[in-house]
């Protein structure tokens, strides 16, 4: 299979992490004993990407996009169907559980939700010690209840409630409590899956500050996923876009938002509602139609095209492979056959319930509804 | 002129619990204009579910006080039968699940028609027409073939919009839409808020929209509502709200949230959570979180008094002039609580906003 | 050495977002039980039990009569059983033996063999369930269609077949064997369906993610969370096990006479229900009452751990919505 990505130069001495062609499917269950269905999900298609020792890569998509399941494959928490994951240039996408662990000292999650990422029938004391009693077995009690302590210090936890149950927490509190779990042997790396999707509002800010305290304190790398636009924009260095498994974009931050060259990405912008009145009546509202295609049958070609404005019968025949376009550098990547130069805006969608019904896809296929795969949008 | 809609004074609503008296709804009054969109914004435990559903005789096991009036009859005191004729026909609701209020069981197109049928003397064709209507008009394509759908066919999305189809066969005056698109896509989540906006527009009904997302709110409501720990914390037309907030609560919000042109600063945050509805703090809810606590917020609960235009009411004893969100108004608020005895609560201590205060005296 | 990362913002001095410290989920369902009278009584009657079980030798020092001794002043002349009396407190039986006492060591038997042949299934269960619902594919294919297997013998005729085949020595421990293979299997089903629920939380990913290992996962992370079922159910398998003893003894396989068994009273007493209703009623009153209670206890321990729904016996007031509305504050989890 052709690669995607298209060839750069030198890789980057620096990347902690380094993804090549990772691919993830899982199988859907016909849930009969021993016939197996040919169809199967493709959670995560051909993703390459490197984060750099020290930078927090966001990677935002909707339900479906993979962000998730790319997650667990970078800590391998699945086993991938094929490319490869290398931690620090040591190829680990094949390695046992056994031969892992040692790796699971040097990269942690954070989970997205702070109700269920916590037993909830140990005490939070018990929950912090757990890293250094897999792996520190000789620890003493005493001084691993001091390292616990210290850690539930460091996020700004009360070191008293050392014997308290999870549900005495707060969110905000119980989210800190699983901070402190994955800090406590020191990693490398660490993936947070929506972090603070979960939080109310006026505690997301506590927490997205503390994970930016952590990261000076101890030189940490994050790879920061979520949905939330604004939030990615505010923590990250890079971002990446997904969509249907696959990347989309991928660029500095501040490129990603003043210059996006994925019509998804400027779809993706339009369509997150702004905490500011005036803003809101001026923006011209891109508003994407139809659903998030399932990933069990992707469309062809570009996986994007049934959804986008400004597609062509190009798109639906040839994968794009994600390089820089218009121009741009290495550092910003993009996989569209038809990307957005600098400024270009999307054509404004119609009304619902009025226009074009055959734009809106019937949901779960790829395919547009009417049976048309790649008929461009009136307008452009 | 618009005229009122519904109207609720003094709600109170609160549940007798094992633990102790949760008290959800602690006197909270708003009003709705026909045709306008009123946004109802707290977090969790700031008791805006409750206070609508409870509004629309949704909860059972509370005690309510206080009065609703709809067309100048009280729903607090309407008996079930009545109350059953007033849902769906003069106010309609939707939830942030669209699967707990569609039956799994039941084809959505019968779902629908069994609920027109409840309500009106018309026979099952001529129901069944008008179901395949507003299934087109909520942008559900193919409608004739969906509405012998079941609800799992229907993707998240579609979903939503089914249930907004539903909401609306009876023509009711309000909705209520109860965060309706938290568990939804972000682009779909447009496509669902373009879609009540188009329809508010078109059919001239009025919204009542519960929500913590703040940007929604920005780009939805007429009128928003600022609910904390049971009580209305500030009240105003949107853009009061978004530039020029009075309560310290409203203000930390906003600031709290991250901002383009701001990346990667520290973000100022308010300390604390959201308190428990068993025992909330006395005096002002929002106290032993706020950076300008005065002796009297401990003890004396404000009342929600006009700080500005006509509608823009806050409930803060800090004087009415001090509106608005930037460094210079709260180093002046600093100095208003400072004047009163007022001190940082230890909660606060340390934090940007704490510090402020200390610069200038 | 704190950074003060993260300090001042996180913590409120007012308590307000904190319940009462410390309590474990296990405290508060224990506590919600203390104040269920339907939990009371049926602990009062089971103790009353417990303790007619334990001082049986001392009832029969007090009445004077022995468990297994014959009086013949327990009959009439003609043959017939003695009446509750001066003599007997609770009538005697066919053979001139004090019902009293007899029911008293009966007590014995049942709660021995109801309570060891429980634990002993809820163990095996427990372990099979945990086995079969984590390892999953060949492993769970295997434990599972083997519990069904043993679910799907009709127990009687097996457990009858099995007690004749092994004859009259160690029958006590055959009783308890057998009532525990046959029990096993419905725990190591609930087991096994709860495991599959939790293994997919996020906080066994979490486990996972830290490197943790098989063994200490299930026993660790996963078993707490099931155990609250599993001691639902034991309490309601004892009385279960309690009859099927009783059963076995009726049908004469059951514990060897002259040893007193509940079951093998009641079966003689059929014959002589018609003269004799006291040898009928008293055995199947402590059979009735031990049962009962037990039950209802379980189903007390069941409600005390999962309290969303109103019971008949509540404290005053308990509310419906008490879990929606309690957004904020003890978020107790639903695995329970």
């Amino acid at each position: 299979m052709v690669s995607r990505s298209s060839s750069r130069p030198s890789s980057q001495p620096d990347a902690l992490v380094r993804l090549e062609g990772v691919t993830k499917h899982f199988p859907v269950r016909t849930g009969r004993l021993l016939q197996r269905s040919s169809e199967v999900v493709h959670a995560v298609d051909d993703v390459t990407l490197d984060v750099v020792r020290g930078e927090t890569v966001g990677l935002v998509g909707e339900t479906g996009c993979g962000k998730s399941t790319l997650a667990r494959c970078i800590t391998r928490l699945v086993e991938l169907t094929s490319g490869t994951v290398l931690i620090d240039g040591e190829d680990i996408s094949r390695l046992s559980r056994r031969r892992l662990r040692p790796y699971r000292r040097r990269m942690q999650m954070i989970f997205q939700d702070p109700y269920s990422s916590l037993n909830p029938r140990r005490r939070v004391g018990s929950i912090i010690g757990d890293p250094f009693i897999i792996h520190e077995p000789k620890i003493g009690s005493d001084q691993r209840k001091e390292r616990v302590q210290h850690l539930m210090e460091l996020v700004g936890l009360n070191p008293e409630h050392y014997n308290r149950f999870p549900a005495e927490f707060s969110g905000g509190q119980r989210q800190r409590i699983g901070v402190a779990r994955a800090l406590a042997l020191q990693p490398e790396l660490i993936v947070a899956d929506e972090p603070v999707s979960a939080l109310d509002v006026s505690v997301r800010a506590q927490v997205i500050n503390l994970l930016a305290d952590l990261q000076e304190e101890f030189h940490l790398t994050y790879v920061f996923i979520t949905h939330d636009l604004s939030v990615v924009r505010h923590v990250s260095d890079r971002v990446a876009v997904m969509y249907l498994g696959q990347i989309v974009e991928v660029a500095e931050r501040d490129d990603l938002y003043n210059r996006p060259r994925h019509p998804y990405t400027k779809a993706l912008q339009s369509a997150i509602p702004v905490p500011d009145p005036d803003e809101a009546d001026r923006r011209t509202r891109t508003v994407l139609g139809g659903d998030v295609p399932s990933p069990v049958d992707p469309p062809s070609g570009c996986r994007f095209h049934p959804r986008c404005p400004k597609a062509q019968a190009r798109c639906a025949e040839e994968v794009p492979v994600l390089e820089p376009r218009l121009g741009d550098s290495f550092g910003h990547t993009v996989a569209c056959h038809f990307p957005l130069s600098d400024g270009e805006k999307l054509p404004e969608a119609p009304p619902p319930g009025v226009a074009d019904i055959a734009s809106l896809g019937r949901p779960g296929t790829g395919t547009r509804g009417g049976g048309q795969s790649a008929i461009p949008r009136g307008t452009s | 002129m618009n005229d009122l809609l519904l109207e609720v004074e003094d709600l109170v609503v609160s549940f007798p619990t094992p633990d102790g008296v949760v008290e959800a709804v602690r006197g909270i009054s708003f009003a709705v204009d026909s045709g306008r969109t009123l946004g109802i914004v707290g977090e969790s435990g700031s008791g805006k579910s409750v206070a609508v559903q409870t509004t629309i005789g949704l909860t059972v096991g509370a005690r309510v006080s206080g009065r609703a009036l709809l067309d100048g009859k009280d729903l607090l005191t309407m008996s079930p039968a009545e109350l059953r004729a007033v849902r769906g026909a003069k106010i309609a609701m939707i939830f942030q699940d669209p699967m707990s209020s569609l039956h799994p069981y039941y084809r959505v197109g019968w779902q629908i028609m069994e609920m027109i049928r409840t309500h009106q003397e018309i026979d099952k064709p001529a129901a069944r027409a008008r179901v395949v209507e507003l299934l087109g008009l909520v942008g559900i394509p193919r409608p004739e073939e969906r509405v012998k759908d079941y609800p799992h066919q229907f993707s998240g999305g579609m979903r939503q919009r089914a249930m907004i189809a539903m909401a609306l066969a009876l023509n009711p005056a309000l909705l209520v839409a109860d965060e309706p698109t938290t568990a939804l896509d972000v682009t779909v989540q447009a496509q669902i808020m373009e879609l009540i906006r188009h329809l508010q527009d078109e059919l001239g009904i009025s919204v009542i929209l519960i929500t913590h997302d703040l940007g929604i709110i920005a780009d939805m409501a007429h009128e928003v509502m600022i609910m904390y720990a049971g009580r209305v914390m500030e009240s105003a037309c949107t853009r009061d709200i978004y530039y020029s907030p009075h309560h310290p609560y409203t203000a930390g919000l906003l600031n709290s949230l991250p901002q383009s042109g701001h990346e990667g600063q520290r973000l100022p945050s308010i300390a604390g959570q959201p308190p428990s509805l068993i025992n909330p703090p006395s005096g002002c809810p929002f106290h032993p979180r706020c950076a300008f606590t005065m002796p009297r917020c401990r003890t004396a609960s404000p009342p929600l008094r006009l700080v500005g235009t006509s509608i823009h009411r806050s409930a803060c004893w800090l004087p009415t002039e001090l509106t608005g969100s930037s460094v210079e108004t709260d180093v002046r608020r600093h100095a208003a609580s400072a004047a009163q005895g007022g001190s940082i609560p230890s909660a606060v201590e340390g934090s940007p906003i704490a510090n402020l205060g200390k610069d200038e005296a | 050495m704190n950074l003060g990362i993260g300090g001042p913002e996180a913590e409120t001095s007012v308590g307000a977002a904190t319940t009462i410290e410390g309590r474990s989920p296990s405290r508060l369902a224990f506590e919600r039980l203390r104040h269920d009278r339907a939990a009371i009584g049926s602990c009062v009657v089971i103790v009353l039990i417990i303790l007619m079980a334990v001082l049986a030798p001392v009832v029969a020092h007090l009445t004077g009569h022995g468990p297994d001794t014959q009086y013949s002043f327990g009959r009439s002349p003609a043959g017939i059983p003695v009446g509750p009396g001066r003599h007997f407190l609770l009538g005697a039986d066919e053979l001139g033996r004090d019902v009293l006492v007899r029911i008293c060591y009966g007590a014995r038997i049942s709660l021995l063999v109801g309570v060891v042949a429980s634990s002993l299934a809820t163990a095996v269960g427990v372990v099979i369930g945990l086995a079969a619902g984590y390892f999953g594919r060949v492993v769970d294919t295997i434990l599972a269609r083997f519990m069904d297997a043993v679910l799907s013998l009709p127990y009687l005729i097996f457990a009858i077949a099995l007690v004749s085949v092994v004859g009259n020595s160690d029958r006590l421990l055959v009783i308890i064997g057998v009532i525990a293979f046959f029990s096993f299997a419905s725990v190591g089903r609930i087991v096994r369906g709860q495991v599959l629920s939790v293994k997919e939380k996020e906080f066994v990913e979490a486990a996972h993610a830290l490197g943790s290992g098989d063994l200490r996962i299930m026993f660790v992370d996963i078993l707490p969370n099931v155990l609250a079922q599993v001691i639902v159910y034991l309490t309601l398998l004892i009385p279960a096990s309690i009859v099927f003893e009783a059963t076995l003894s009726f049908l004469a396989i059951g514990i060897v006479p002259p040893t007193p068994s509940w079951g093998d009273m009641l079966s003689e007493a059929l014959q002589y229900y018609q003269v004799a209703w006291w040898y009928l009623i008293f055995p199947g009153l402590a059979l009735l009452a031990t049962t009962l209670a037990f039950n209802l206890l379980g189903d007390s321990v069941r409600d005390a751990f999962d309290p969303r729904y109103n019971r008949l016996f509540t404290r005053k007031g308990a509310s419906v919505l008490t879990h929606t509305v309690l957004l904020n504050t003890a978020d107790e989890d639903s695995s329970l």
